[in-house]
């Protein structure tokens, strides 16, 4: 069912926009036989922004599935230990200051580092693996740094304000490092399912998985830097796009789907579609104005979410 | 015989509390070994120390003669079975997922498991008469039931050597005779045990060596037909107590 949603969505994404086309017109347009608008729509502006909303969605459910097993945590997100913090205050900042869209990138990535090693250095200081104070430096860190974006849209002035809001509600319209995304996705995909064992292990418990013969504190840092790297490249796509790697691990579960080897790739395709989605319709709804992808992430998420909890219970 | 595992002038202490000072002992193949002592007195702490969980003060604890941090994880992982009296975590699958997480140690396969990891885990549902709960969401499971599958769990591993912490707690009657069955036929095939129990009427069933642990942090090691007496057991309790004989076994009564 869940392999479905990866052409549905893509499918959607492709056919939807101001120049709405059928899936003949997607099929030829595709095959690019033909010279003609279609063609030129979907090679040079959907195509690119449904594989960079597919990839950006898979790379944040991914992360959000990693890092709800590092920090045995259900409430775990991208956001949870700072990263976007750091990177939204390096995006801002460089949009005040008036920066092209290069620089901004690079700001932002900046930011997001700092925040890595930050977060990394108190939290697993002296070789002393904590979980409890990375998860509490993150958030300590991400709290700063909303201090400092309020300080920053304060200071903000007209069309400043409306293109540091997009970022913040993730924005994929000048999304950029598609191949590297991609590359990312499949590498961490891949090792996270080679090592899914691992990650149902250290999910029952630190001492639990010792003893079973995991390298705990390796595997931590381990998998605190892939997550990073996922959510990194993700904020460089799109923006800080909430919701996504909270809200898909969790359908996941409820779905019945448990163990990591199938949570991670099922994660990661229903996570690249719901974006698909969401970003469609974000294309769509005041077309030919652009909604930030955020505000539908939550508004078709919320309710799926609570729908498949009250089933649950 | 070679020990399996062995202390070495251990001392152990955690938050400022001794727990045992300079202790030597070996626990050999066929083995079973008591782990006695007051509610707090380190017991737990003591068999993390052996499991390599917790760092001793000083001395050291060694696996087939090299000392346990020269092993890597996995591969004390595929030789001493560990029960913990609290795992600290949950578990999102179902109770045959759950025992299958024993084979952890032992897996080969890039993806998933093997068919002979996954061919041991309805045996060890069976020793622990699980197999009606096999397909169960584990976080469903009631305390007595999470014991017995993290016993199962345990055996799935098959490991030479487990070190149990409380196994017998929420197990009601029946299961905790069954439990040490499945312990004594462990200990029948040349695995060594280290338990830590509260009843002395499994120790003396069960076990051939006791641990006694005192509050005050000395310890005394021995044959437990040796050590478990009522002078022994009143100074490691620090109650009166009475011995009862019925049927032909001795039975420790507290307080009256």
């Amino acid at each position: 069912m869940l392999l479905c949603t990866v052409p549905l969505s893509l499918g959607f994404g492709l056919m939807n926009g101001s120049l709405p086309l059928t899936p003949i017109e997607v099929w030829y347009a595709l095959l690019g036989n033909n010279e003609d608008t279609a063609t030129e729509v979907l090679w040079q502006l959907r195509l690119p922004r449904v594989l960079a909303a597919f990839v950006c969605g898979g790379l944040l459910a991914l992360s959000g599935a990693l890092l709800q097993a590092l920090l045995r945590n259900p409430l775990a997100d991208p956001y949870i230990l700072g990263i976007s913090g750091g990177a939204a205050v390096g995006a801002l900042a460089a949009m005040l200051l008036g920066a092209g869209l290069a620089t901004t990138q690079l700001s932002s990535f900046t930011g997001a580092l700092l925040a890595i090693v930050a977060v990394f250095g108190l939290g697993f200081r002296h070789g002393e693996r904590n979980i409890y104070r990375l998860l509490l430096t993150g958030v300590v860190l991400s709290a700063g740094c909303g201090a400092l974006i309020s300080l920053l849209l304060i200071l903000a002035q007209g069309e400043q304000v409306k293109g540091m809001l997009f970022w913040l509600m993730g924005d994929l319209s000048y999304s950029q490092g598609l191949p590297f995304a991609w590359f990312v996705l499949l590498a961490v995909g891949l090792c996270a399912t080679m090592l899914s064992g691992g990650l149902d292990v250290l999910a029952g418990g630190l001492d639990k998985a010792a003893v079973l013969g995991v390298a705990v504190g390796r595997w931590q840092a381990g998998l605190y830097f892939a997550a990073a790297v996922l959510t990194v490249t993700a904020l460089q796509l799109g923006g800080s796009i909430g919701f996504v790697g909270l809200m898909i691990p969790h359908a996941i579960r409820l779905l019945g789907v448990s163990a990591h080897r199938w949570l991670i790739p099922s994660s990661t395709l229903l996570g690249g579609s719901f974006l698909v989605l969401a970003d469609t319709l974000a294309r769509m709804v005041w077309s030919p104005l652009q909604l930030p992808v955020g505000i539908f992430t939550a508004l078709l998420g919320v309710p799926v979410l609570l729908w498949l909890l009250s089933r649950r219970s | 015989m070679q020990a399996f595992l062995e202390a070495r002038k251990l001392t152990v202490a955690i938050g400022g509390k001794l727990i045992c000072r300079e202790l030597d002992m070996m626990i050999r193949p066929g083995e079973c070994w008591g782990v006695l002592g007051q509610n707090g007195v380190g017991k737990t702490t003591f068999l993390r120390t052996l499991a390599g969980l917790h760092t001793p003060q000083a001395g050291m604890v060694s696996w087939n003669g090299v000392a346990l941090a020269a092993h890597a994880r996995r591969s004390l992982a595929q030789n001493i079975g560990v029960l913990l009296q609290n795992e600290g975590g949950e578990f999102w699958g179902s109770v045959q997922e759950y025992v299958l997480l024993g084979r952890f140690p032992h897996r080969t396969a890039l993806f998933g498991c093997n068919v002979q990891d996954e061919a041991l885990v309805p045996q060890a549902l069976a020793q622990m008469e699980l197999e009606g709960l096999a397909h169960q969401p584990y976080n469903t499971l009631s305390g007595g039931e999470r014991q017995r599958a993290a016993i199962a769990q345990a055996l799935a591993q098959q490991a030479q050597c487990y070190l149990l912490d409380e196994p017998l707690q929420h197990l009601d009657l029946r299961h905790q005779a069954q439990t040490m069955q499945v312990f004594s036929q462990l200990k029948e095939q040349g695995c060594a045990l280290m338990v830590v129990l509260h009843d002395t009427l499994w120790v003396q069933r069960c076990c051939d060596h006791v641990l006694l642990l005192f509050a005050d942090g000395h310890a005394l090691h021995g044959a437990a037909h040796e050590l478990l007496t009522r002078a022994h057991l009143e100074a490691l309790y620090q109650c009166p107590l009475r011995e009862l004989f019925v049927e032909g076994e001795r039975w420790f009564v507290a307080g009256v």
